[in-house]
């Protein structure tokens, strides 16, 4: 289980963009955190990843206070994360990040099974380079699958795994988190705006103006998450009629 | 052979020198031939006018590897060699021509290899050059390759050249001269290290209709090291041109880049670009979010960016 306790984050400026963040992300559970674009919800899913540095409160992984741990041994202590914005590097193939990502040289078979659940053909990827050549969803395909090859993983973090997939990669990509969801030892948190996500949750957090808002159980939460957008008092990311990805 | 020629050719030639069955090589240790072999469709012999060898590959060599690695082994040696390449019509090869320098005195150890290649028409070459510098000693470790290309029509000449490091100094002088339809295609990598410096110059002519030239130079700057790029390509008719030159800095690196183009006719399509900086902050916490330390990171960066 991961546990923030009273995490808040402030820009060098002090402007605060995390106030006094309290949250459990439970252990083989599926978590998604909602909420306005500018919300926070990058910040907490970096904070967690060790990309920044809390300004104030604490977080512990299985009981272990992990706050200074740097981003190297938060992903060695089990803590995956995908960028919202991959990132490109001339020279390496998607196979080298593959095998950077599980910490051993994957079989073809293995190679071809991770990016089968983003949607992508082993034979047409493997050995490209992971530069500007790939398009924007088929980067983001092969950002997500750097962290679902960690085996070793406790917790992944996916910030908003939807953005720029299309629609037959999006529901391999849901079937892969509903796989996760089913090992027991691995937890799931999820930025996300999608519908189809927070449908198949467990628990739903909605961040607003760097606090939390709402926590609780997919059936309490997402009703009213609904009902509220429809009301346009809390959209749920982009306009609903605009076809969210 | 001495020990240090068989340690360097493993590193710039990939083979150990004991072993070569049927294929055509020549190895040269301290300016001296340390073995020579031809083949049925590759004659390798002595250069009538001065230091070098001229090896003629014929139109029925296909697929055939040839090796022609030279190594230095030892300081106070100067070496310079001449060595012509006659590649007869639709031939298909692959030549292996690493360089190794090694010093461990006080003495400067030095390798000048001037190669000259005149490809056929039809005809292919795969031409690797690995160069490696290595030993304690206090002279300095230098290379200073000159090779100059003339493809006739049809020709292809790939390219794939790489300093692995330990070289103090290198000038690389390339030319080019492109009849119809030829295509050069040049992919360079350059590592520099501590006081080392690079100088890189490509100077192609685009001659005949359809020809094009195709350079790819990746370098990687660090310590106090400096490097230079220079490439020139002149297309005289309708032809097509890429220069692109890629580098990294890392620590009190330094690099000049200067691609030059010259379009002579109306058709000629000339595209360059340089990309200098140092490693992207993102590109490191990308790899440190998969369990590497920042040193770990940055040296898969640069490997793959040198391999690629």
């Amino acid at each position: 289980m991961l546990e923030l306790k009273k995490v808040c984050w402030n820009l060098p400026s002090g402007d605060s963009i995390l106030n006094n963040i309290d949250l459990k992300i439970p252990s083989g559970k599926m978590t998604v955190v909602t909420g306005p674009n500018g919300g926070g919800k990058t910040s907490l899913a970096k904070i967690i990843a060790g990309l920044e540095t809390p300004s104030d409160g604490s977080i512990f992984l299985d009981g272990e206070d992990i706050t200074k741990w740097d981003i190297t041994t938060r992903a060695k202590g089990g803590i995956g994360y995908a960028f919202q914005q991959p990132v490109r590097f001339k020279g390496l193939r998607v196979r080298d990040l593959l095998n950077l990502a599980a910490e051993r040289t994957l079989e073809e078979r293995e190679i071809c099974n991770v990016l089968g659940q983003v949607g992508l053909c082993a034979n047409d990827y493997v050995d490209r380079d992971v530069d500007a050549s790939l398009s924007g969803g088929e980067s983001k395909r092969i950002e997500i699958a750097t962290v679902l090859v960690r085996k070793n993983a406790k917790l992944l973090v996916f910030d908003e795994p939807e953005a720029g997939i299309d629609l037959w990669s999006f529901t391999s990509l849901i079937e892969a988190f509903e796989r996760i969801k089913n090992e027991n030892d691995k937890s799931l948190l999820i930025i996300s705006h999608q519908e189809r996500i927070l449908e198949i949750a467990d628990y739903i957090v909605v961040i607003a103006n760097g606090s939390v808002r709402t926590y609780g159980n997919r059936e309490d939460v997402l009703p009213k998450l609904l009902t509220e957008d429809k009301a346009r008092k809390c959209p749920l990311g982009k306009d609903r009629q605009g076809g969210n990805a | 052979m001495n020990e240090t020629t068989k340690e360097l050719l493993k590193v710039v030639s990939e083979i150990d020198g004991t072993d070569f069955g049927n294929v055509a090589f020549n190895i040269r240790e301290d300016g001296q031939c340390a073995g020579r072999q031809s083949s049925k469709y590759v004659k390798i012999e002595n250069k009538p006018d001065g230091p070098g060898l001229v090896i003629n590959i014929s139109s029925e060599a296909q697929g055939e590897m040839v090796y022609i690695p030279a190594c230095v082994t030892h300081g106070d040696v100067d070496d310079l060699v001449y060595n012509d390449f006659y590649v007869g019509d639709g031939a298909d090869v692959t030549i292996v021509a690493g360089c190794g320098v090694h010093t461990t005195d006080g003495h400067d150890a030095r390798h000048n290899g001037i190669h000259r290649f005149f490809l056929g028409k039809g005809s292919h070459v795969l031409y690797k050059e690995k160069h490696i510098g290595t030993g304690s000693g206090k002279g300095l470790k230098k290379i200073d390759p000159v090779t100059d290309v003339y493809l006739d029509e049809d020709s292809v000449l790939e390219m794939d050249t790489i300093q692995l490091g330990g070289v103090d100094s290198t000038i690389r002088k390339t030319t080019g001269k492109l009849k119809a339809r030829a295509k050069l295609i040049i992919h360079e990598r350059i590592m520099t290290d501590g006081d080392e410096t690079a100088q890189t110059d490509f100077e192609v002519s685009l001659d005949g209709e359809d020809s094009g030239v195709d350079i790819v130079s990746r370098s990687v700057a660090k310590g106090n090291s400096y490097q230079e790029y220079h490439s020139t390509i002149k297309g005289n008719c309708r032809c097509t041109g890429h220069s692109e030159c890629d580098a990294i800095l890392a620590d009190n690196g330094r690099v000049n880049a200067a691609p030059e183009l010259y379009a002579g006719d109306l058709d000629a399509s000339l595209i360059h670009e340089a990309a200098i900086g140092k490693i992207a902050g993102e590109q490191l916490i990308k790899l440190q979010t998969l369990g590497l330390t920042e040193q770990e990171a940055e040296q898969k960066i640069i490997d793959g960016f040198l391999r690629g």
